[in-house]
């Protein structure tokens, strides 16, 4: 079963092990930017989502940042 | 001069019999038994081997009260200058037996060498209290396991019980810092070992990371559309008001909760419960950690073939590598269980 890390601090996600790794917006909102309006943001999400989705569908053989 | 020396073994060491006879309670011999034969030997003329303490496995553990009362009146009766337990190699009962024996003679200022195999657990426990030698994980690696607790004992007397690091010594690490005096100021400590890694010259560090393990990438997903999408986070993402309260920091446990005819997470049903980040962005909008709009949309679409209807969730704010190791082979198997795909895990 593969799993996707989103994950702001890269290296930390590196250190611990994970294997398939999409860098996030900011610490305290991941998936988010507050500063956006609404219709922007979600869509900010949208393309974060499916990265980790482009992620989970990927072959890899390695630890690898998306 | 040579010392006076406790040997506690269990009862197979003893020659009182396997586990049949593992509820043996504590017994005093005479001089060496067993493995204090051959201990004793190589000790000749530095230490004597006065008495052994003989106790079954299963009594030890079950009545650890009532033992280490038994332990700590004989120590006080005897007052050897040494106490030698074990080996334990990867025998888990008799390591925290030997560990425990190892906490009670430390309170008496007593102290213990012992010998186990790196993933006994005594040694994981107990460690602090007792110089352990590393030994192989079966009774096969006596022969090694003597003259290297030997060796350290010999140290031990000839150093008057001063002994140097776990390196040089030739123990496994008790987890203590000690205080020294180093002839060089850190900031020059640092540079030199920049400087050597650098080159690729060996250094030593002077703070050990934890270690965290590997584990396999997993094959990737082949058809989406069919796919059960879970989602997991250590955002601390939780019902309004936390049910389950999970800590804020250095989490005991994880939640699952349903998302079952959840559109999205909202300010007024969702919250963090994490102390370690400002909270206001995920409080009024949870999906900018846990995703949960954005993975129904998906859904609707036909994009992926089901949001799992539970997720999972811990604060992942100064919680142990041991806590955390073991939340994520728990949720890893519910997961598995209810047929999830993939799992996307989202950290603050």
């Amino acid at each position: 079963m593969p799993v996707v890390h989103i994950a702001t601090v890269v290296p930390i996600s590196l250190t611990v092990g994970a294997n398939r790794i999409v860098p996030a917006v900011a610490i305290p909102h991941p998936l988010g930017n507050p500063k956006m309006d609404p219709a922007e943001e979600k869509a900010l999400r949208r393309s974060l989502v499916e990265k980790a989705l482009t992620a989970l569908t990927t072959e890899i053989e390695d630890q690898t940042v998306f | 001069m040579t010392i006076r020396v406790v040997h506690y073994i269990n009862q197979f060491f003893g020659q009182k019999g396997g586990e049949e006879a593992a509820n043996l309670p504590i017994e005093l011999a005479d001089g060496p038994v067993g493995p204090g034969a051959a201990l004793q030997a190589a000790l000749t003329g530095k230490a004597e081997i006065v008495k052994t303490i003989i106790c079954g496995d299963s009594y030890f553990n079950e009545n650890e009260g009532l033992a280490c009362m038994g332990i700590r009146e004989i120590l006080q009766d005897i007052k050897p200058d040494l106490i030698i337990a074990g080996p334990a190699f990867n025998a888990g009962r008799y390591g925290m037996a030997c560990g425990k024996v190892g906490e009670v003679a430390h309170g008496l200022g007593i102290p213990v060498i012992s010998g186990m195999y790196n993933e006994n657990p005594g040694y994981e426990l107990y460690r602090n209290f007792s110089y352990i030698v590393e030994t192989t994980n079966s009774a096969a690696g006596m022969r090694q396991a003597i003259p290297a607790m030997a060796k350290l004992v010999t140290a031990w007397i000839e150093k008057e019980g001063k002994l140097g690091t776990p390196a040089e010594e030739g123990y496994m690490p008790r987890g203590l810092r000690v205080n020294f005096f180093a002839e060089e100021r850190g900031a020059k400590r640092a540079v030199n070992m920049l400087i050597a890694k650098l080159e690729g010259t060996p250094f030593q560090t002077e703070y050990e990371m934890p270690v965290f393990d590997r584990v396999a990438p997993q094959p990737a997903i082949l058809d989406l559309s069919t796919a059960t999408i879970a989602l997991v986070t250590s955002g601390g993402v939780v019902p309004k008001c936390n049910p389950n309260r999970i800590e804020s920091s250095s989490a005991s446990k994880y939640g699952e909760y349903s998302i079952g005819g959840l559109e999205c997470l909202c300010e007024a049903t969702h919250e963090t419960a994490h102390g370690g980040y400002d909270p206001v962005a995920c409080n009024k909008d949870p999906n900018r950690v846990l995703p949960v709009d954005v993975l129904r949309d998906l859904e609707r679409e036909g994009r992926i073939g089901k949001l799992h209807d539970k997720f999972y969730t811990t604060v992942g704010n100064g919680t142990s590598v041991a806590n955390s190791k073991a939340f994520g082979a728990e949720i890893a198997m519910h997961l598995k269980n209810a047929g999830v795909s993939a799992a996307i895990l989202t950290s603050t």
